[in-house]
């Protein structure tokens, strides 16, 4: 501990020491660990009048996480969010993996550059409005309809945002380009000799990248899908702007929550959705065998 | 061995082709159906061109409002998020300590975090020990949560990059903490704390979720357009979007102008 002090001491000297005490100090203990704590706090009260909170039924309980699971609805919207996310990461995996592989090995110098400024501005495009795309496209008098109509194909518009499919397709296309970068900068690390090598012995493209690739990238690959999984888990935009009434979902049954001011539920199901994700996470690292200090290189 | 060379580079090509189709043209037809007369916001039928949606636009004073105040949002959001984004990284890649890794996870958490999560713990945090209740302040908090964790990562990548030596020489000469910092750690970490400052700001400007949760009855720009949408749809959102479109290929063309000039340094 002394060593360590001095060891500050002599890097920082004590005004740069106080610099980092505050400034991680501060994000640690009022940004990150004091706001969870709080909110796993309200997630086991009940929702009271306000003159009963402090009151004698102001007392710890597992209602809030137990609605979730005896209500079936909302059961089911849950299971439906876990699953739907599962599917949007798998597509968008499969979609970005070759061209992750084709930017990191393949192409070179300007076109590379051009490829990679095609791939930054729609990434850097909001959110919201990639979903609203999605929204005049699927629409009633949308161009997919009007297209299908045109062909004759159909005779009458379909409603493409009955049921999932609309809200997923949104999600796929807003959030696909945060795998393609994680993917990218792990395949550009690999030395192409490795592959050269293995080509000229006569290995198969398939086992190249069964062998070689894939395992390289594993930490991209991890951090890509807990990215994607992560974001389609905690979208709300994808289902306000596509979702119809037929088809809610987990984060807006917590934003009615939050609109009744029930704190107490959204809290609870704000931690569901946070340990959902945590779970993913550690399961990606143990699927993948990375470590978490790999996961920000 | 030649036409299988052949054939591959023509199925890449068509499938790279394919993947940019699938990128832009959505934002293709965002951006057209702002210059279409209907008031429905469609391609077809085009009932002639006009730029009166840009008018609706401009004339409508919540979106100005709300423009101001992601403005302020993304103002205190760079000033809190790269000075500790910046405090960070030297405590990690300086130090050596025990609890090292576990505080780096715990610091990168945000990051892995689905934004409401942060919005609404940010909002019962604030209400409950602050008596604050949700608005711009507590918006601030809850993005530069996670922005910070960019910041860091950022710096932290340059960071690692440093000869130490330098700043041993320095002090060897009898250099005051002080001097050292300011005359060789800031200049040597300067570019990665004004790519970690635009990046802070461009993520707070872009963000819902977080903000969604943690602002109350304000509005920023995306809450607007998020409000927007949910109602009556107007071509006027297109011209909004067309905007953000154009001014987001500007901003990636100086980008990229930037990295080659800077990759022609090195």
């Amino acid at each position: 501990m002394r060593r360590l002090w001095q060891d500050a001491i002599r890097s920082f000297g004590g005004v740069g020491i106080a610099f980092i005490l505050l400034t991680v100090g501060t994000w640690f203990i009022f940004m990150i660990l004091l706001p969870q704590l709080i909110m796993l706090d309200f997630s086991f009260r009940p929702l009271l009048p306000l003159r009963k909170i402090g009151g004698p039924e102001d007392v710890y309980t597992l209602k809030n996480y137990i609605v979730l699971f005896t209500t079936p609805l909302h059961r089911a919207i849950f299971l439906k969010t876990i699953w739907s996310s599962i599917v949007v990461t798998t597509v968008a995996l499969t979609i970005c993996y070759p061209i992750a592989f084709y930017l990191a090995k393949v192409a070179r110098g300007a076109r590379l550059g051009w490829i990679l400024m095609g791939l930054i501005i729609p990434y850097w495009i909001n959110e919201l409005l990639r979903i609203f795309a999605w929204q005049l496209i699927l629409a009633d008098s949308g161009i997919l309809n009007q297209l299908l109509l045109f062909i004759g194909l159909i005779a009458e518009p379909l409603n493409f945002r009955a049921g999932n499919g609309a809200v997923i397709m949104g999600m796929t296309y807003a959030y696909i380009l945060f795998m393609v970068f994680p993917l990218y900068n792990a395949m550009e690390s690999l030395d192409r000799n490795q592959i050269d090598a293995a080509r000229d012995l006569g290995s198969s493209w398939l086992r190249v990248h069964r062998r070689i690739v894939i395992p390289h990238a594993k930490p991209g690959i991890a951090v890509g899908c807990i990215m994607v999984f992560m974001l389609a888990a905690g979208s709300i935009a994808a289902p306000q702007l596509l979702g119809s009434p037929s088809s809610f979902w987990f984060t807006e049954i917590i934003y009615t929550n939050f609109e009744t001011a029930n704190w107490n539920q959204g809290a609870a199901y704000a931690m569901v959705l946070a340990v959902l994700c945590l779970i993913f996470i550690f399961g990606m690292l143990k699927i993948f065998r990375v470590g978490l200090k790999e996961l920000a290189s | 061995m030649k036409s299988s060379n052949v054939v591959l580079k023509v199925v890449t090509g068509g499938y790279l082709l394919l993947f940019f189709v699938y990128l832009f043209l959505p934002l293709v037809f965002m951006a057209i159906v702002a210059f279409n007369t209907s008031p429905i916001p469609q391609v077809t039928p085009w009932e002639g061109s006009t730029l009166k949606w840009f008018g609706k636009l401009f004339a409508d004073g919540q979106m100005w409002d709300s423009l101001i105040n992601s403005l302020i949002v993304a103002f205190f959001v760079v000033i809190i998020s790269v000075p500790i984004g910046l405090g960070a990284s030297l405590l990690l890649t300086r130090m050596q300590f025990k609890a090292r890794e576990g505080l780096y996870a715990i610091l990168v958490s945000p990051l892995l975090t689905p934004g409401i999560i942060l919005g609404i713990s940010t909002f019962l945090f604030w209400d409950r020990a602050f008596f604050i209740s949700g608005g711009l302040w507590t918006a601030i908090m809850g993005q530069s949560t996670f922005i910070s964790g960019y910041c860091m990562l950022l710096i932290m990548a340059r960071s690692q990059r440093f000869d130490k030596t330098q700043e041993d020489a320095a002090f060897d000469l009898g250099a005051t903490h002080r001097q050292v910092f300011w005359k060789i750690t800031l200049p040597f970490l300067k570019p990665a704390l004004l790519s970690a400052a635009a990046l802070a700001f461009m993520q707070s400007f872009e963000n819902y979720n977080t903000t969604l949760f943690a602002i109350g009855f304000e509005q920023t720009l995306p809450i607007y357009i998020g409000t927007k949408l949910r109602s009556f749809i107007s071509p006027a959102m297109n011209a909004l979007a067309c905007i953000f479109i154009g001014l987001t290929i500007a901003g990636a063309t100086v980008y990229e102008i930037m990295r080659r000039r800077e990759h022609g340094k090195n």
